[in-house]
């Protein structure tokens, strides 16, 4: 198939893009002419890249993420840029700059977050493939409320230079997409070495699905059906872990006893490493410019506080308090220590069990506004944070769904097994047709 | 216990300011979160032994990169090829 132009004029009732490009060129290859969708926080070179903050309003990357490149080269077209929580920082695209992202399943509902515009311009039919990012859930979390497909990669194998950073021992760029197929396509595109980013990984993605799942043995552990799930949401993930068994999957129940110490660890650990990654928004080089006939720290200050959300603020500065002298022993040493022993917890269950499932979120899509107090809103990442914490690949997937509104079943697999994960999630998706 | 000294002491150290009609909210939430964060005084600072750490090293190689106009495209305050910032004193 040659190259040329399509014309991107979708319906954006949801509020799933800041922008669009209108005519968009594009050339040959394995997505030749296929529309997809970047949330924000991925640079796009010549289109504007905001990370749905006004600190970074106007701000045109000069050059493409290694993922656009990618892209790029496989003949994509790159339609728009999506909405997300302000530099990826919430679960729910409510802590946009440029208004909310809705649900397309009930748009007084949220989409999840924070990748929730790309998920929503999916579940809206207005594109087939989208990147999001998940730091702590937030490729997962937007794929569950809005009924599609999302996997967060093996930390490493999907190269993140170019991704405006967060937290950056946590993310990674992952594809969103309504099927398994269409993610594993888009997984094969955007994986691989990447000497720019120290800490990619040397594995690039080749994969058919593969339904057989016959041996494959997964554990589902007791935390992740604890307090704050709601029974519903467990029994419409439980009949998906029986349909695996009846597809030839033996189930294993088993304990994650690091998980009550999980959600503090990532957020002590987010929080740290945003205060230092989002330090260099001073305005000089970048976005709305600082008064310079003030001093420095005034005007940075000033320039700080007009330009962040009050999340985005409350972040850094918890961040900044964890690290600082006298409290850092308390917060960071200890939150490294439970992040050590979530990865053992992996380590130990990978010895017997080829996956781990559960939910993907302890409840269906929140209501608008439902999440204003932020402990309330950190506590419903509880089940995706350990894989993020670990490193290790976790996908999810649509499995049924509560009062009309979709529930994710969550497959978590061990470093590197991305592929197995795939297959387990495509073996659901096929079970459930057949 | 925070108190809303010590959020305006953080912010500064942040380089974030507060206005003074926020400060009571951040109080609130800061010692509602910190507060759920007590929970990792439970963990045993130990930790366990892990798979050795290795660090990923390569040769210092001039590569091409941006130009100093690319480096400069998205500066409001640009002198002679330079950023122009607040004065530092």
């Amino acid at each position: 198939m040659a190259g040329g132009t399509l014309s991107f004029h979708p319906d954006d009732r949801y509020n799933a893009f800041l922008r669009t490009i209108p005519e968009v060129a594009y050339g040959e290859g394995r997505l030749s002419g296929v529309p997809v969708a970047i949330k924000d926080n991925i640079s796009t070179a010549g289109i504007e890249t905001t990370c749905a903050s006004r600190i970074l309003s106007g701000y045109v990357p000069p050059y493409d993420a290694t993922v656009v490149s990618l892209l790029r080269r496989e003949g994509a077209a790159i339609v728009g840029k999506t909405n997300m929580d302000e530099f990826g920082m919430g679960s729910t695209t409510e802590n946009s700059a440029f208004g909310p992202t809705k649900n397309p399943h009930d748009p007084g509902r949220v989409p999840g977050g924070s990748s929730g515009g790309s998920a929503a311009a999916v579940a809206a039919g207005l594109v087939p493939l989208a990147l999001g990012t998940d730091t702590g859930g937030s490729i997962r979390c937007p794929a569950a409320f809005c009924g599609i497909v999302g996997l967060k990669p093996t930390y490493g194998r999907v190269s993140r230079y170019g991704l405006v950073a967060y937290a950056n021992s946590l993310e990674q760029i992952g594809p969103m997409a309504a099927s398994v197929s269409q993610v594993n396509l888009l997984m094969s595109v955007i994986a691989g070495y990447d000497h720019r980013d120290s800490t990619s990984l040397d594995a690039p993605y080749s994969h058919t699905p593969d339904s057989d799942i016959r041996g494959t043995r997964i554990g589902v552990p007791e935390e992740f059906f604890g307090e704050g799930v709601d029974p519903r949401v467990a029994s419409v993930i439980w009949d998906a872990i029986s349909l695996l068994e009846r597809k030839g999957a033996e189930i294993i129940t088993c304990r994650f006893p690091s998980m009550p110490y999980a959600l503090a660890a990532y957020y002590v650990t987010c929080m740290s490493e945003a205060s230092s990654n989002l330090a260099r928004y001073d305005g000089v080089r970048y976005g709305p410019p600082p008064d310079v006939k003030k001093p420095w720290h005034e005007a940075f200050q000033e320039r700080r506080r007009e330009g962040f959300g009050l999340e985005v603020r409350r972040r850094i500065m918890i961040g900044t308090f964890a690290l600082s002298s006298g409290y850092y022993g308390k917060y960071y040493a200890k939150a490294q220590a439970a992040r050590k022993n979530v990865r053992k917890d992996f380590r130990h269950l990978f010895a017997d069990v080829d996956v781990i499932a559960g939910p993907t979120m302890p409840t269906v899509a929140f209501r608008l506004g439902e999440k204003s107090d932020p402990l309330s809103m950190y506590l419903s990442d509880i089940l995706t944070v350990p894989a993020n914490l670990a490193g290790v690949p976790a996908l999810s997937v649509p499995c049924g769904k509560v009062e009309g509104l979709p529930v994710g079943l969550q497959v978590m697999g061990r470093w590197m097994e991305d592929e197995r994960v795939v297959d387990v999630a495509y073996a659901y998706e096929q079970g459930v047709k057949a | 216990m925070i108190t809303e000294r010590d959020v305006e002491h953080i912010g500064m150290l942040a380089d974030i300011a507060i206005l003074r009609d926020e400060l009571e909210e951040f109080t609130v939430s800061f010692n509602r979160i910190l507060e759920y964060f007590d929970i990792l005084d439970q963990v045993s600072s130990k930790g366990e032994n892990e798979e050795p750490l290795f660090n990923v090293f390569r040769e210092d190689e001039v590569a091409p990169s941006l130009s100093q106009e690319e480096a400069l495209s998205n500066a409001k305050d640009t002198e002679e090829g330079f950023f122009r910032a607040p004065r530092v004193m």
